[in-house]
């Protein structure tokens, strides 16, 4: 990936250098030619370095089609070109100027072999060629690449450009590859632990695994440098390790946020488990599903809006579903919960049949709009944005929800009922009324749960069930008198989780948090944030 | 004076023509089979054994969810898990006795072990070669797993869906656990391929008759031991802490320790079911820890009717012969018919088709009594929970009742 955005970034650089080397030419194109005679790679690999040596960027142009395996030379006259096959046909290209030549079937020509010790080869010459372009990133990547692969023979090239260095930040990185082509080369042991101090204050897993294979090569004192030297960094990535453990925690934490907190705001008002939770975050997901298709067959340009367009859809669809349900069953079972449980059980199984029969048994694609592709490095750790947006997006929905509780009417009448709904009643709220906008509201978080999730996880109609028992553990865990509860509930299991997985393997921790949630709440029966108060069950 | 007690009231009649009628068919259907030819209009085919036998099982554990759930109000989702480890501690015994006549032909070894490349039997496997040790395994494993469990869940005063959540995550954590290889019980594929049981071919017609009247027999033993527990001093203290828990425990009892009590025996029975339902079936695997299961046989003891012995029984044997013809003639919308039952069951029949019936058995005699003269009318015999049932048919509109 780095090789191949730095033949891109060196392609950009033939445009602003490449008048420079005219007189060169002639010599070149002598060079290349031999690439015709070789007998063996060994030789291939001395005219790469040659190559390398005129420090010509124009030469990057046939060390690529070369690294590609594009390079071959007709049978008749022994002449090298840069080719392209399609069907039999090959164009031929000059490889110096690149510009198209004629053609020949693919008989004619005899490919130039390579392996992968020769792309080696010429990644590193590439990368002493690119130290001296124009544009610092470039000439960074070039160094990163030098580092990786030191080579003894770059050592002057690197010492000309640190010294025509002028970016602080590139110039350190010069030096670090340059101290990793003294540890490799036969230089004095002084120069040498000089390197290993250089190397070992640059921190990162390739200094480590430079100073882990040194250390098994050398003896004396550089071993011993190379030794104290490779564990300081190991501290260093063991603290990155753990931010990466907690920021996979905290993205497990905000899924599992997402999906629990619609379940613990019903549960908190009416003492009803929603066994059909998860199917709402099902049918969030594949309302997503559907705004894709839609959008994907009509109006493929409105893409990177389609998760902004199936937030609203998904949750009216799956807050009118909850509502139906909410009216049209549950209403019937209040005062006998575990029969609720039973019935909403019930539906799970019919709206799980139906999504089936609908869409079919097997994973649904929803794509990844392009803003929420990729990834990007935070020191040692790697962050991929749709991991980052999920965060984001479900401490907004807990904000939102925070504001809805705390500061509207609805939110006023939801904490009354759930303090205290004969008195919340008496003072003329109307139950029935937040109960089964309660309920609607859950589900229709669940459904924008689904939304989000759509992004990171499987779309398929068992997609609820996999998430329904983690949130119970959320609700249980976190109380339900308050949603910081919930909040505090998902990012601990989730943190706790990530966790135990490097120890104990992803099964036996989940078990393990099972069973320490089981020993919890013989301490908090009522979870972490329990509401206080003086109510007995009846 | 035991038969006058059988025969001293409606409901206990019943308890007795149902043991009655269960020891029948352990001796009847195992004849029917063997010793009447093929084409007799009697004959009883044997994979029609098979099935039975298999319902019989799950009509057991249908019976032990019912004693902790009808009786004593504690709903269960975990009662899969008792009933899956009374099963693999069977299938240990059934593997320990196929000796070298395994794939691999490793005398001590189960094939999976060999094929895991393990040196040498785990302790755990230990004594399952013998017969009364997996017998009492059956037995022991599931009942101390319920006591452990019970025994924190109820003393922190775990109660209504929190019990429900916790246990259905008990069975969803030995789900995680079993389908691991390291475990040492076969991982995902389970134990199977058995070959004898105490000597005899699991395969065989004769074999598939004894454990089928074998399954009879313990749930007419089951039957007779709920029966006699709610009918003791002890099942009216059950009653009372489904009833009304608080004011049992002020009144000086300690709901704890019956319900843990009530909670373990219901844990046996289920796991001495799911160690006759391995060799009829000739395979356990980790899919019988699915928590999706153990709601299932919550539904069975729905439609029978909960709070009453025979309920339980006729609804898993209604319940898994509906399956059993729905999945062979409409497979795809099997799901759709089962929660639609979790649903009208909920909503339209509470007491299940027992409750039902003696519901309208009460109110016709009622209507009876009101016509004769008031002398001749026995006092009607409502139990509590009918008169709950009432309560709540003329009150008020229900009420949520939000969580604590």
């Amino acid at each position: 990936m780095t090789f191949l955005r730095a033949i891109g970034l060196l392609l950009l650089l033939f445009a602003t250098s490449g008048a420079s080397a005219q007189s060169n030419e002639t010599a070149l194109r002598e060079t290349i030619a031999d690439l015709s005679s070789v007998k063996n790679f060994r030789e291939t690999e001395e005219i790469v370095r040659s190559l390398g040596a005129t420090g010509d960027p124009v030469v990057g142009r046939v060390l690529n089609a070369l690294s590609d395996g594009n390079v071959s030379f007709r049978k008749s006259d022994n002449v090298v070109f840069i080719v392209s096959e399609r069907a039999g046909r090959a164009k031929l290209f000059d490889p110096i100027s690149g510009d198209e030549v004629g053609e020949a079937t693919t008989t004619e020509l005899t490919k130039v072999k390579v392996n992968n010790g020769l792309r080696r080869s010429i990644r590193e010459v590439f990368a002493t060629l690119t130290l001296g372009s124009p544009n610092p990133a470039v000439r960074q990547q070039a160094a990163d690449t030098m580092f990786i692969s030191p080579d003894p023979a770059a050592i002057e090239g690197l010492d000309a450009a640190i010294a025509k260095e002028d970016v602080a930040s590139v110039k350190q990185r010069m030096v670090q590859a340059r101290a990793a082509a003294v540890l490799a080369s036969d230089l004095p042991e002084a120069d040498k632990l000089a390197a290993i101090e250089v190397i070992g204050a640059r921190g990162d897993r390739s200094a480590l695994s430079l100073l882990v294979s040194y250390q098994g090569r050398s003896e004396g004192a550089l071993r011993e440098a190379a030794a104290s030297a490779a564990s300081g960094i190991e501290s260093t990535i063991a603290v990155w390790n753990a931010a990466q453990n907690v920021w996979y925690g905290i993205s497990l934490g905000s899924v599992l946020l997402l999906a629990a907190i619609g379940l613990a705001i019903t549960f908190g008002v009416m003492g009803v488990i929603n066994m059909a939770h998860g199917e709402m975050v099902m049918i969030g997901a594949y309302t997503t599903f559907v705004v894709q298709n839609i959008i994907r067959t009509s109006y493929p340009g409105l893409f990177d809006y389609s998760l902004a367009i199936a937030l609203p859809l998904a949750f009216l669809v799956a807050g009118f579903v909850g509502l139906v349900m909410e009216r049209g069953l549950i209403r019937f079972l209040y005062g006998r919960p575990l029969e609720t449980l039973l019935a909403t059980w019930g539906v799970s199984l019919v709206l799980q049949q139906l999504v089936r029969t609908m869409f079919g048994p097997t994973n649904r694609e929803v794509g990844n709009p392009s803003w929420m592709s990729g990834s990007f490095q935070l020191g040692e750790m790697a962050i991929t944005w749709n991991r980052l947006w999920i965060v984001v997006f479900s401490l907004a929905v807990f904000a939102l929800l925070l504001y809805i509780f705390n500061r509207t009417a609805w939110g006023l009448q939801m904490r009354a009922v759930t303090a205290n709904r004969r008195m919340a009643a008496s003072m003329g709220i109307r139950t029935p009324w937040v109960d089964a906008f309660t309920f609607a509201l859950g589900s229709g978080i669940a459904g924008i749960a689904g939304v989000a999730l759509s992004q990171v996880d499987n779309v398929s109609p068992d997609l609820g069930q996999g998430y329904i028992i983690d949130s119970f553990m959320v609700v249980v865990f976190g109380g339900v008198g308050n949603l910081w509860g919930t909040l505090v509930g998902a990012m601990s299991l989730g943190i706790l989780n990530k966790f135990l997985e490097p120890y104990a393997g992803a099964v036996l921790g989940k078990i393990l948090v099972l069973v320490l949630i089981i020993l919890f709440i013989q301490k908090r029966p009522r979870g972490l944030f329990a509401l206080k108060g003086r109510a007995v069950e009846a | 004076m035991i038969t006058r007690r059988f025969f001293a009231n409606g409901a206990d009649r019943r308890i007795f023509i149902t043991i009655g009628l269960l020891l029948g068919v352990a001796v009847l259907v195992p004849i029917l089979n063997i010793a009447l030819p093929p084409d007799s209009a009697f004959h009883v085919p044997s994979y029609m054994v098979a099935l039975v036998g298999k319902y019989l099982c799950f009509a057991l554990l249908a019976l032990a969810l019912d004693l902790v759930w009808g009786y004593c109000g504690i709903l269960s989702l975990g009662h899969g898990a008792f009933f899956a480890l009374g099963g693999y501690a069977m299938g240990m015994y059934l593997m320990r006795q196929i000796g070298d006549r395994g794939v691999y032909g490793n005398p001590i070894l189960p094939d999976f072990m060999v094929f895991l490349n393990w040196k040498e039997l785990p302790w755990f496997w230990y004594g399952f070669d013998q017969f009364w040790f997996a017998v009492i395994m059956v037995m022991l494993v599931p009942g101390l797993l319920a006591f452990i469990f019970g025994w924190f869940a109820f003393r922190s005063r775990v109660t209504g869906v929190y019990l429900s959540i916790i246990t259905q995550a008990m069975t969803y954590a030995l789900l995680l656990a079993f389908f691991r290889n390291d475990m040492g019980f076969g991982g995902n594929n389970g134990l199977t391929d058995f070959k004898d049981i105490l000597g005899f071919n699991v395969q065989a017609n004769t074999t598939r008759s004894a454990i089928f009247a074998a399954s009879a027999v313990a749930l007419a033993l089951g039957v007779f031991i709920t029966w006699a527990i709610i009918n003791s001093k002890y099942g009216k203290l059950l009653i009372a802490v489904r009833d009304a828990e608080s004011r049992t425990r002020f009144i000086g009892w300690r709901p704890e320790n019956v319900k843990l009590f009530a909670f373990t025996v219901s844990a046996v029975m289920a796991g001495i079911a799911g160690a006759l339902y391995v060799p009829q079936v000739g395979i356990i695997n980790p899919g019988e820890f699915a928590p999706a299961n153990s709601i299932e046989v919550v539904i069975w003891t729905a439609v029978g009717g909960r709070g009453t012995i025979v309920g339980p029984i006729v609804g898993a044997l209604l319940v898994n012969a509906g399956k059993s013809w729905f999945t062979g003639v409409l497979p795809e919308y099997w799901l759709f018919a089962l929660g639609g039952l979790f649903i009208a069951t909920t909503l339209f029949l509470p007491r299940g088709v027992i409750g039902m019936w003696d519901h309208w058995m009460a109110t016709y005699r009622e209507r009876k009594a009101a016509a004769l003269p008031p002398s001749a009318g026995t006092p009607a015999a409502t139990t509590p929970q009918q008169r709950e049932w009432q309560a709540s048919a003329t009150g008020g509109a229900p009420e949520p009742q939000p969580a604590e």
